[in-house]
């Protein structure tokens, strides 16, 4: 079957800058598991567009890396 | 994918707000028995508190309100469908529920001489406390799980009951990250999984933008009924408003203790009522219906101390994303009122009254397996009851492990079970999980969404049970996309559950949770009486039948009390 991948607005925005690369405390906590971290950069990414916009990730994150926006079709 | 083995002596599945309480409750009572918290999340932040709680909403406080006069107020929300034993000990034992959390660091709201600040949200008596910082419950929760040494497996979703000559002997399990299979055996089990949140599709078009926290997908409804357990009035769903396109409450019963309440277009007040109820989500939808609509909740009329106030709880607690998504509309109460809609259906006996069919102990037809929380029938049983629930059935599983032995799995079921799991991955380039549950939910919204009219209901079910072709069609490239595989699975047999049993009821109760269009009026002639839905273990089909209820612990005229919230 033909798969494709589609542009989607997401709601989890990592600062790369800010995110620790051995730190994993928005992937432990959050209920759906949508996070993951990016193997080439040790970066935390939303890699299944599955929210609930509940913000565990947000709140446990030790250095504000993580800022949660209502994704578009909410907006 | 490797198989892992496991045995303990009570099995937990489900870490949320019941599943935490029965494993430290097992634990304190037994402490030399093994027991296992399985958990599909982590339970640092998993199920319905998953971001805390603004308030109680069923707490019976000395002084305040009796068990009975609980037990009399929820029979008649409840149209009289209930198992009163049941209710009462949530009466009987929140109390104390209370007192223990506040032991371990909860903070509920009391008045300048130190008494419980109950509030008046029911229809009659005062049964609401808030919690102004009920933010870290959940954390509390899961601290007490640890510190009672409490073994938990994190990333583990159940995916059916093992059972040996009708006893519940063990579970089998998928982690959601390596993709290995569990088989655990344990001598009781209790399924505390939550409701089932994704069976409507939410209007903003997210999967998983549902009002219940999408990890729970009826997990527990769907694996009770494989194992052969009896599930009670599943044509009860559970519908909320909503703040529109948001998929949280409005949160009335936070607001109306502070002089906010429930508006139509014009301002007015159309319920008398903020408790959830099917009745008033019925005026809701009528009030929608009339060209009075939209409904908001309004504030706007209150001094500024007050919003602020109001903020402050619902900013914080439970779903704290509305505030953005209200800065980001430009919305703010001091002007504008809270837009809301009726949400998608769902089923929850935390908030209305459809589920496992529990008693007293929380048992379920089905030795060795008990039920407790959003999923198990005691109606409006809410967070008070998950807690209380998860108590009751944990204490009294500890007295029934005691003479028994592990039962013996069945190699044949395991093999089966792992060829299940193992068929979307073994077809990658299926059909995504996305797209398959939302043509299913989709379907849901098209044919069950009330008002119910039978030839829908009819079509609906012909299409549930012809999905099952179409889930051997799922494809999953991953652990966690197998994971959402086997989810749908559970939210089919939900739908078709959900289907059944609502043309099964030919008569409408509960307000729009089962407003039927061909048969409007209640009649309780022929259905003062629970639906049982049991899979038939001669031939797998789905049956459905009438039960008696209980006889009542106190009797409730329910001619004379009518559960009516409509202002006149």
């Amino acid at each position: 079957m033909a798969l494709t991948n589609n542009r989607v607005d997401v709601p989890v925005i990592v600062d790369e800058s800010k995110c620790l690369d051995k730190c994993k405390a928005c992937i432990e906590v959050c209920p759906l598991d949508v996070l993951v971290k990016n193997p080439d950069t040790g970066k935390a990414y939303m890699k299944y567009d599955e929210c609930w916009f509940c913000l565990p990730c947000e709140k446990e994150c030790p250095t504000g890396a993580i800022t949660v926006q209502i994704p578009f079709l909410l907006r | 994918m490797e198989i892992i083995n496991l045995e303990v002596d009570f099995l937990v599945v489900g870490g949320g707000t019941a599943g935490c309480m029965a494993a430290v409750k097992a634990k304190q009572k037994s402490p030399d028995s093994s027991v296992l918290v399985l958990e599909k999340a982590n339970i640092r932040r998993s199920g319905a508190i998953a971001m805390g709680m603004d308030g109680v909403n069923t707490a019976v406080i000395p002084g305040n309100s009796t068990p009975e006069q609980y037990v009399r107020e929820i029979t008649i929300a409840n149209d009289g469908i209930l198992d009163q034993s049941a209710v009462h000990k949530t009466g009987l034992l929140g109390f104390d529920v209370i007192q223990e959390l506040e032991e371990w660091g909860v903070k509920f709201q009391k008045d300048n001489e130190g008494k419980y600040d109950l509030k008046q949200v029911h229809r009659v008596g005062k049964y609401v406390l808030p919690m102004p910082e009920g933010k870290d419950l959940k954390k509390i929760l899961s601290r007490q799980v640890k510190r009672n040494k409490i073994k938990v497996i994190n990333r583990v979703m159940a995916t059916s009951v093992l059972t040996q000559n009708g006893r519940a002997i063990g579970i089998t399990g998928l982690d959601v990250r390596s993709g290995d299979m569990y088989v655990i055996k344990s001598k009781a089990i209790l399924l505390c999984t939550g409701a089932c949140g994704r069976l409507g599709l939410p209007a903003s078009g997210y999967l998983y933008g549902t009002y219940e926290n999408p990890t729970n997908a009826g997990d527990g409804y769907s694996m009770a009924y494989q194992a052969g357990a009896k599930l009670s009035n599943i044509e009860c769903f559970q519908i909320n408003p909503l703040i529109k396109d948001y998929n949280g409450p409005a949160c009335a019963y936070v607001a109306s203790p502070f002089g906010a309440y429930t508006a139509n277009a014009t301002g007015n007040r159309f319920i008398s009522c903020d408790y959830w109820s099917g009745q008033m989500m019925l005026e809701v939808w009528r009030e929608l219906n009339s060209g009075k609509g939209p409904v908001h909740l309004k504030m706007y009329h209150l001094d500024e101390s007050t919003i602020s106030e109001i903020e402050s709880i619902l900013f914080d607690n439970e779903r704290p994303s509305r505030e953005r998504f209200h800065a980001g509309r430009g919305e703010n109460y001091r002007r504008d009122g809270v837009e809301m809609n009726i949400s998608e259906i769902g089923l929850c006996s935390g908030h209305s009254a459809s589920g496992v069919q529990v008693d007293e102990f929380m048992r379920t037809s089905i030795p060795g397996l008990y039920a407790a929380g959003d999923m198990a029938n005691v109606p409006h049983n809410y967070m008070i009851g998950a807690f209380v629930s998860g108590r009751v059935a944990a204490e009294h599983a500890m007295d029934y492990i005691k003479d028994i032995d592990h039962g013996d799995v069945d190699s044949d079921f395991i093999n089966t079970e792992r060829e299940r799991l193992l068929a979307p991955l073994n077809n990658p380039n299926g059909i995504p999980h996305t797209q398959v549950e939302y043509k299913l939910r989709r379907f849901v919204n098209d044919y069950l969404q009330p008002p119910k009219s039978p030839k829908n209901m009819k079509i609906g079910l012909e299409k549930f049970i012809d999905y099952k072709n179409v889930l051997d069609e799922l494809g999953a490239r991953d652990p966690h996309e197998l994971m959402r595989c086997m989810e749908i699975h559970f939210i089919r047999d939900c739908a078709e559950m959900a289907a059944k049993a609502s043309l099964y009821r030919t008569e409408s109760r509960w307000g729009l949770y089962h407003y039927r269009l061909d048969f409007p009026n209640r009649n309780d002639d022929e259905w003062m009486c629970n639906t049982i839905i049991k899979k038939s273990l001669e031939n797998n089909e789905m049956t459905i039948f009438k039960e008696d209820l209980k006889p009542y612990l106190f009797d409730v005229n329910l001619n004379k009390e009518k559960y009516d919230v409509s202002v006149a």
